[in-house]
């Protein structure tokens, strides 16, 4: 019956593709690959691909997704070689028969292809990733931070990351070295720096200017070269060095004085000549 | 649990990285085998103050075809480690790695954008190789 069922289904079907999926149940430490046919259709996502085989052939398979759509940072595998989103990589683009998908390396395997991120989200938190002030709490402050799209431009890609942690699954250093602060968190710690808005530069140094933290980076790129959010992580480490050192070397700190502007309370003069809003179409 | 950690071989053979990785690997093991050399070369030329006939029986020693063949490679590690390092002094000074601005797909990174520095540099350490390799066993001595 499934058969009939499946043809109508995949009538655009392409070829058929083999998963090959690294398994490991979650106990002991051995690990085994075991292979399934996939049949794909046209624009079909890796992610759908295990949907696939999770729905029609072996309801055991583990991964990790949420939003299918390179938002939520939770399908980073090691596809074909390569640590990649699993929603955000097209089977037919691999351009080869057989697909194999291993967890992200550098974190613990928890299950088949589900890594262990705590060590990620501990870095990225011990570099504090939020707006920092030596005068008042961001939220006493009445008013708005001024912020020029200069300013904004300085960091503003590096706001992309969706703390996939592919970064430290391709990274050099992380494979030697666990504890290394690594892209993700080192990255950060240069965003929230630069932002204007931000007065914790003395506070994120601490955090990061020791033998584990920004200068274990020795500019190998391969973050940059897997991050698949554009966020180049290798970038925002290099300037963050560059940051570090001028501060050592010669006391020339990265400190924001922004202007605040106060929040304008009275309701803005409208314009008269906006036309009046069209009348309701439905109730 | 298993704990995935590439180890080593994430320097060696880590996925489908272009070559700027693999420069890492490289820039490290020429550092190390420059110090290697260092302590070696220190060693050797020791000998001077043992006199005259310690120096002419350790020069008799090293001058075997398959320590020079190791001397050829010191050269080429060095030209490689000097070249690659003035590289990553650039990069780590932000420079020749571009600005942050807005990000459209397909994304451009810092890689990127010293890539062709970078193979610029590895085709003078080929071109001085050559050259080298040429004064090493070519020209007379
Ligand atoms: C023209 C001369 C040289 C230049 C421009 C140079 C440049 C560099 C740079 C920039 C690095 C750091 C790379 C990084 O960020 O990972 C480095 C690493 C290193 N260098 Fe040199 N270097 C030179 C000569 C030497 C010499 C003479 C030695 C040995 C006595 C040496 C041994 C090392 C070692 C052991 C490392 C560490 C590699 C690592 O941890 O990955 N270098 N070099
Ligand atoms: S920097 Fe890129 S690769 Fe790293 S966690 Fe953020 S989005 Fe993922
Ligand atoms: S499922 Fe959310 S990023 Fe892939």
């Amino acid at each position: 019956m499934a058969e009939k069922n499946l043809e109508s289904k995949f009538e655009t079907h392409l070829k058929d593709v083999t998963f090959k999926v690294l398994r490991y149940s979650g106990e002991g430490d051995s690990t085994k690959f075991e292979e399934y046919k996939v049949p794909v259709i046209g624009g079909m996502t890796v992610l759908e691909g295990l949907i696939y085989i999770k729905e029609n052939l072996d309801n055991t398979l583990s991964w990790r997704a949420s939003c299918r759509m390179g938002i939520c940072g939770s399908c980073g595998m090691f596809i074909n070689n390569f640590p990649m989103l699993a929603c955000q990589t097209q089977i037919m683009d691999l351009n080869s028969d057989v697909i194999e998908i291993k967890p992200m390396p550098n974190y613990p395997i928890i299950k088949d292809l589900v890594p262990d991120l705590t060590k990620l989200i501990e870095k990225h938190k011990s570099i504090k990733p939020y707006i920092l002030r030596n005068d008042n709490a961001p939220e006493e402050i009445e008013g708005e931070f001024y912020q020029g799209v200069e300013e904004l431009e300085r960091y503003e890609q590096f706001t992309f990351c969706i703390k996939c942690g592919i970064c430290l699954a391709a990274c050099p250093t992380v494979a030697t070295a666990e504890e290394f602060t690594g892209p993700q968190a080192l990255a950060q710690a240069y965003r929230y720096s630069v932002d204007t808005r931000d007065q914790g530069f003395d506070e994120r140094k601490e955090v990061v200017d020791n033998p584990l933290g920004v200068f274990r980076c020795h500019f190998a790129g391969s973050c940059s070269e897997a991050c698949p959010k554009g966020v180049d992580p290798a970038l925002a480490i290099q300037l963050l060095k560059k940051a570090i050192v001028k501060d050592s070397l010669f006391g020339k700190k990265l400190v924001h004085d922004t202007k605040i502007l106060p929040i304008k309370q009275e309701n803005p003069k409208k314009k008269d000549n906006i036309p009046p809003a069209p009348p309701k179409s439905v109730e | 649990m298993v704990k995935n950690l590439l180890g080593i071989k994430g320097w060696i053979a880590a996925g489908r990285f272009s070559l700027q990785r693999y420069a890492y690997t490289l820039q490290r093991i020429t550092g190390l085998g420059i110090i290697t050399y260092l302590l070696m070369h220190l060693y050797v030329t020791g000998f001077k103050i043992k006199g005259k006939a310690a120096w002419n029986g350790i020069m008799e020693t090293v001058h075997h075809p398959i320590l020079h063949f190791f001397e050829f490679l010191l050269f080429v590690g060095v030209i490689f480690h000097a070249l690659n390092g003035f590289r990553l002094i650039l990069a780590e000074f932000g420079i020749g790695i571009g600005k942050p601005g807005r990000q459209v797909y397909p994304y451009t990174t810092s890689v990127d954008r010293q890539k062709g520095f970078f193979f610029f540099l590895m085709f003078l350490v080929l071109i001085i190789v050559l050259v080298g390799a040429a004064d090493f066993y070519l020209l007379p001595k």
